[in-house]
């Protein structure tokens, strides 16, 4: 699974940090850090995350 | 159940609605009926960036997941009626529908002010076309702008206001504060210093009696009889739940749809609701039904309606959701967790400093059930810790809270 930040949109909510705390982390700025090919065990996780967004900035692509 | 399922409404409460029935193992037929004319789009940034010129229609629209991709849309128009007992819905243009499960997804239209006056030069921000409209007369040379309600959408709008370079704005409000009843006193007064510093002026303990102009509104009547001068006026008074079209069911639409613990309403296992129409009691707090108009409800409640809707409640623990919310106003942020307004008597610093960047708690019966942080990623990684502590906390109901 490949997963995309659209950095611009981001303005480090962090609701996907709390969603998929295994994906997505704040660094110690406060900017958001994802790792960008999580295992697909994770994908609930991952959709969780995008669903969550309220900047609708993450993309999951196959 | 084998058929369709319609769904009322074309919001983010809908399309998730749409994605969750398919994660829930439904394979037949969806419809969503909405009545604005574009697919469901991101609405928090109407009052804030699509104001202030800063992104564009395509950039708000959702992307639906791909198993929602053969999900039937009919926009533009609406439902007007449904037969509850023989599962039909009649749209706006005449079409009948039958259904298996009906989600009510129908959502809130903003408050009008019923003042004598002109219509012309009043807004409200609740749809795209609303906020492209309003961009083109805030961004007008020397417009006085007049806001009414201190609300969240009120503040946020008299914000963008300021930041586009509107000569004059002024908030109204019948409350001595801003935002003071989900914040309460001590952090609306911040805010209100905050806003003031930043430009924004303050009619606070008025309300508005009139409008006046002859085509086109130039002043808002206060009720002590003084007139504030206005080219634009925005009314942000709160909203009213879209519910006329389940009337004559017997249903409780006192306050938007009332529904059980599993998010059914009339006690049909059959018709779900989600998102701010619905009136739900939470698990987690004292279980009386409240709509709750926060971003993060229409998707936490589809989670739960479209299990119930196809599966069934068994299994399924009480829709129980910790409540969060976000408001961007100048060069700030508000980021909540939980339940504030449920402790609203016993407010502590919890973090920081009322002066800058500030964690402020709050309490119930001396327990803390919701945090509401102002400022930036210090106090927002703060709040991230209470967070969890309040997701780990047992329900208040169970506590006898209720006494």
């Amino acid at each position: 699974m490949k997963v995309v930040v659209d950095m611009n949109k981001c303005q480090d909510h962090g609701q996907c940090v709390f969603a998929a705390p295994d994906v997505f982390r704040m660094d110690d700025d406060g900017r958001l850090a994802h790792v960008p090919d999580p295992d697909d065990a994770l994908r609930d996780e991952v959709e969780e995350a995008a669903d969550v967004c309220p900047l609708q900035a993450i993309r999951i692509e196959d | 159940m084998s058929g369709r399922i319609v769904v009322a409404g074309a919001s983010l409460g809908g399309l998730r609605a749409a994605e969750q029935l398919r994660a829930a193992g439904w394979t037949c037929g969806i419809t969503v009926i909405g009545d604005e004319p574009h697919r469901p789009y991101n609405r928090p940034p109407l009052s804030k960036e699509v104001l202030a010129g800063k992104a564009s229609f395509a950039s708000l629209a959702f992307t639906p997941k791909p198993s929602a991709a053969d999900v039937e849309w009919r926009l533009g128009t609406r439902v007007t009626t449904v037969r509850l007992a023989e599962r039909t819905v009649e749209l706006h243009d005449g079409a009948v529908l039958s259904y298996d499960g009906l989600v009510v997804a129908t959502g809130m239209r903003p408050r009008r002010l019923r003042c004598p006056g002109p219509v012309e030069g009043r807004h409200t921000v609740r749809t795209i076309d609303d906020a492209q409209v309003l961009r083109d007369e805030l961004t007008r040379p020397g417009v006085r702008v007049v806001v009414i309600g201190a609300g969240f959408i009120g503040c946020e709008v008299a914000a963008t206001a300021v930041g586009l370079g509107a000569a004059e704005v002024t908030v109204v409000d019948p409350l001595p504060l801003p935002m003071v009843g989900p914040l309460g006193e001590m952090l609306a007064r911040v805010l209100l210093t905050r806003h003031e510093e930043r430009g924004v002026a303050f009619v606070l303990g008025q309300g508005v009696t009139a409008f006046e102009g002859d085509d086109r509104v130039t002043g808002v009547v206060l009720s002590d009889g003084s007139v504030l001068p206005a080219d634009v006026v925005v009314e942000s008074v709160g909203s009213v739940a879209n519910t006329e079209w389940l009337d004559g069911n017997g249903l409780d639409l006192s306050d938007g749809v009332l529904t059980d613990q599993h998010l059914r309403v009339g006690g049909r296992p059959d018709v779900v609701a989600v998102g701010d129409v619905a009136r739900f009691p939470n698990a987690r707090y004292d279980g009386v039904p409240r709509r709750v108009e926060h971003w993060s409800v229409p998707t936490d409640s589809a989670k739960h309606a479209a299990k119930v809707l196809v599966g069934g409640e068994a299994g399924l623990a009480p829709f129980a959701p910790l409540p969060t919310f976000w408001s961007d106003q100048h060069d700030f942020r508000l980021q909540s967790f939980g339940a504030p307004a449920l402790g609203l008597g016993d407010v502590r610093v919890l973090d920081g400093d009322i002066a800058g960047d500030v964690l402020v708690g709050y309490h119930r019966d001396g327990r803390l059930v919701g945090v509401v942080a102002l400022g930036g990623p210090s106090v927002t990684r703060a709040a991230a810790r209470f967070r969890a502590e309040l997701l780990k906390q047992p329900a208040l109901i169970s506590q006898g809270a209720l006494s």
